[in-house]
């Protein structure tokens, strides 16, 4: 069998397997009777569905021809991990070490997902928005964010 | 007369200063994300969101809807003057506008985009006020089963406008289905996929998703990408406006485009995007020989336009008497809605006049205000445009965070958008949509709780959703949306209307 799309190929392995993943989990709940429906009753329903489909995707991506094998592509480590791990940091510091902390190291993360950096600019990036932010969302939408960190405003 | 009285209550809610300002906000904000491209109205509304909380109802939508149609206006500014639309409903725009802008008439496209949306927004304020009391009355004789029923058009016609594979989206609706199935049965009470997690209980929160898939998603994959070219035209903007030759060429092209747009928005799954391509294809045809279109045919961009922002006006139709959003955009502000306590269905027009009337004037208000933003301030726009992206997504990214945390002061929900920017950027990698994903995901509790007591009032019958007329109809419309959009020649032409994207 030769992949006629890898796009849709692993499209229909996604969702296969995630409809394959929910139904298990519905069969935890009870059905109901039609006229009754239970918890597990619309769950089933769906993942069973999503299964189905998932394997039509695949089917037609096994079967049907398309120009150039729809090719995933190569795949952007380095923006995927630092942004994922970037956004994990935010919400593991924000409420231990504060807002004046957390986002220029933040931004300082994130920045290392592009292609150039350039400690300059992203020092004055990170200030900048710092100040912005608390600004905005501190000074002028009133919003409780830590600013500094626990051990310091106790 | 009562759409004068309610008009007059509208535009008494609309002009006090505080609801002006923060349509003002609005729209400067949208045009901005418009302007920007890689950030659109789904992802900065959905930023918004947890600002919401400190807001009053009515100047937060009022706010947020200046967001959405002022992307429109941004969106076709940087189609014309840099081939690159901002929004997905700009695509149309860039193909003639950037030839104008190239044969320096770049002034008369912009003005012809402006007024003939500024036009086709007034004419949207006053279909939404004419049509939506009677379009109130008919849904209070909705049952479940039209519920239902209406919910499995809306996400059908969703899928109409996705750009790719029918099937895939169709399995990304479902998959947004099941997905928003991680919460508590409201029935039963009984925690379903939980997983003995305290915060999944009430289940995945739909900003977290929609930042994740949408903010997240698209910054790493441009990240992914190198940069390109582009040239500017701002040094070449003058001579604003159009020739008397212009103006004689461009307005039965936007009375064409306000009409089309008008009637495609309020159609499930509508809003702008469909009314654009609509009214290209129309004025293509119309101009048959005599027109110029991909060369610079001011009717190109005139048309387009007016269809885009009648279509954005009346996509509100179906949000406001049905509770029912036609789109992602609308699917927000509906989550908006229920923030501030608001249940969106035809009972807002009677138990909330001032946020109902006040929203639909200050549509209109906020039209006025895109017109004055953009045609003179265009240069300011443009200049933003030269920031270099690595500053650019550091900070947007930092906002999505921000915004995510200050939903529940919860870093679970900031750890599950990380998991969905992986998630996000598969997607792009697979070519699967989000929005129809976005749009299951919102409208599943719905349907399952109208599902679940359709079946108990029938007893168990699955046949009361083709016994009701009402039912019936609309499951028959939508099974007729399917088979019009898999028959052959429809295919092509949504291949080839769909190529930017």
């Amino acid at each position: 069998m030769k992949i006629k799309s890898e796009r849709d190929f692993w499209s229909g392995i996604m969702f296969t397997v995630v409809g394959i993943g929910f139904a298990v989990g519905a069969t935890n709940y009870s059905m109901g009777a039609s006229a009754r429906p239970g918890p597990g009753y619309f769950p089933l329903l769906l993942s069973v569905i999503l299964a189905i489909l998932g394997g039509v995707v695949l089917f037609k991506s096994l079967t049907i021809e398309t120009e150039g094998g729809d090719p995933i592509g190569s795949i952007a480590w380095r923006p995927l991990l630092v942004i994922v791990v970037g956004i994990t940091f935010f919400g593991a510091a924000l409420p231990r070490l504060g807002m004046v902390i957390t986002i220029p190291i933040l931004i300082l993360i994130s920045s290392l997902a592009g292609d150039e950096f350039k400690w300059k600019g992203v020092l004055v990036n990170a200030i900048v928005l710092t100040v912005f932010s608390w600004l905005i969302f501190v000074a002028g939408l009133k919003l409780t964010i830590p600013l500094w960190p626990t051990f310091l405003a106790n | 007369m009562d759409l004068i009285n309610n008009l007059m209550l509208g535009f008494g809610v609309a002009f006090t200063l505080q609801n002006l300002l923060y349509a003002f906000f609005g729209c400067v904000l949208g045009t901005l994300i418009g302007v920007l491209p890689g950030l659109g109205p789904v992802a900065t509304i959905a930023m918004l969101l947890p600002s919401i909380y400190s807001l009053d109802a009515t100047p937060a939508l009022i706010m947020l809807a200046g967001i959405y149609y002022g992307a429109q206006y941004g969106g076709s500014t940087t189609a014309i003057l840099i081939n690159v639309p901002g929004e997905s409903s700009s695509v149309v725009t860039a193909i003639d506008g950037y030839q104008m802008a190239r044969q320096g008439r770049a002034g008369p496209a912009l003005a012809a985009a402006g007024l003939g949306s500024f036009f086709a927004g007034c004419v949207g304020t006053i279909i939404i006020a004419a049509f939506a009391p009677p379009l109130t009355e008919l849904a209070f004789k909705f049952g479940p089963q039209e519920y239902f029923s209406l919910m499995v058009l809306g996400l059908v016609g969703a899928v109409v406008l996705a750009s790719g594979s029918l099937l895939k989206a169709i399995s990304m609706i479902i998959l947004g289905l099941t997905l928003a199935q991680i919460n508590t049965d409201v029935i039963s009470g009984t925690a379903r996929y939980s997983f003995d997690i305290p915060e999944l209980t009430d289940g995945i929160g739909f900003v977290v998703i929609a930042m994740g898939v949408f903010g997240f998603g698209e910054i790493i994959a441009n990240l992914g990408m190198p940069a390109e070219h582009r040239e500017v035209f701002t040094n070449e903007v003058k001579g604003l406006w159009p020739t008397k030759q212009d103006f004689k060429d461009a307005w039965p092209a936007v009375l064409r485009g306000t009409a089309l747009g008008s009637v495609l928005g309020v159609l499930p799954g509508g809003g702008a995007l469909l009314a654009s391509f609509a009214a290209y294809t129309l004025e293509k045809k119309m101009a048959g020989s005599s027109g110029r279109f991909g060369k610079g045919d001011i009717r190109g961009v005139a048309g387009p336009e007016s269809a885009n922002n009648a279509g954005a006006q009346t996509s509100f139709i179906p949000m406001l008497t049905l509770g029912i959003p036609p789109n992602a955009v609308m699917a927000l502000m509906v989550g908006a809605m229920t923030i501030k306590g608001i249940q969106p269905g035809p009972q807002v027009m009677t138990s909330n006049p001032q946020l109902f009337w006040g929203l639909i004037a200050s549509m209109w208000v906020g039209n006025l205000m895109l017109v004055i933003l953009n045609l003179p301030l265009i240069g300011i726009w443009i200049k933003l445009l030269t920031v270099p992206y690595r500053f650019l997504f550091p900070a947007i990214t930092l906002f999505c965070c921000i915004g995510v945390y200050t939903l529940n002061n919860n870093s679970f929900d900031v750890y599950i958008t990380a998991v969905f920017a992986a998630v996000g950027y598969l997607f792009y990698k697979l070519s699967c949509e989000g929005a129809p994903l976005l749009l299951g995901f919102i409208l599943g509790p719905m349907m399952e709780e109208n599902l679940r007591r359709a079946l108990l009032l029938s007893r168990g019958d699955w046949s009361t959703f083709m016994m009701r007329p009402l039912s019936a109809g609309l499951l028959l419309a939508a099974l007729l949306m399917v088979v019009i959009v898999m028959l052959p020649s429809i295919k092509k032409k949504r291949e080839v209307a769909f190529v930017e994207d």
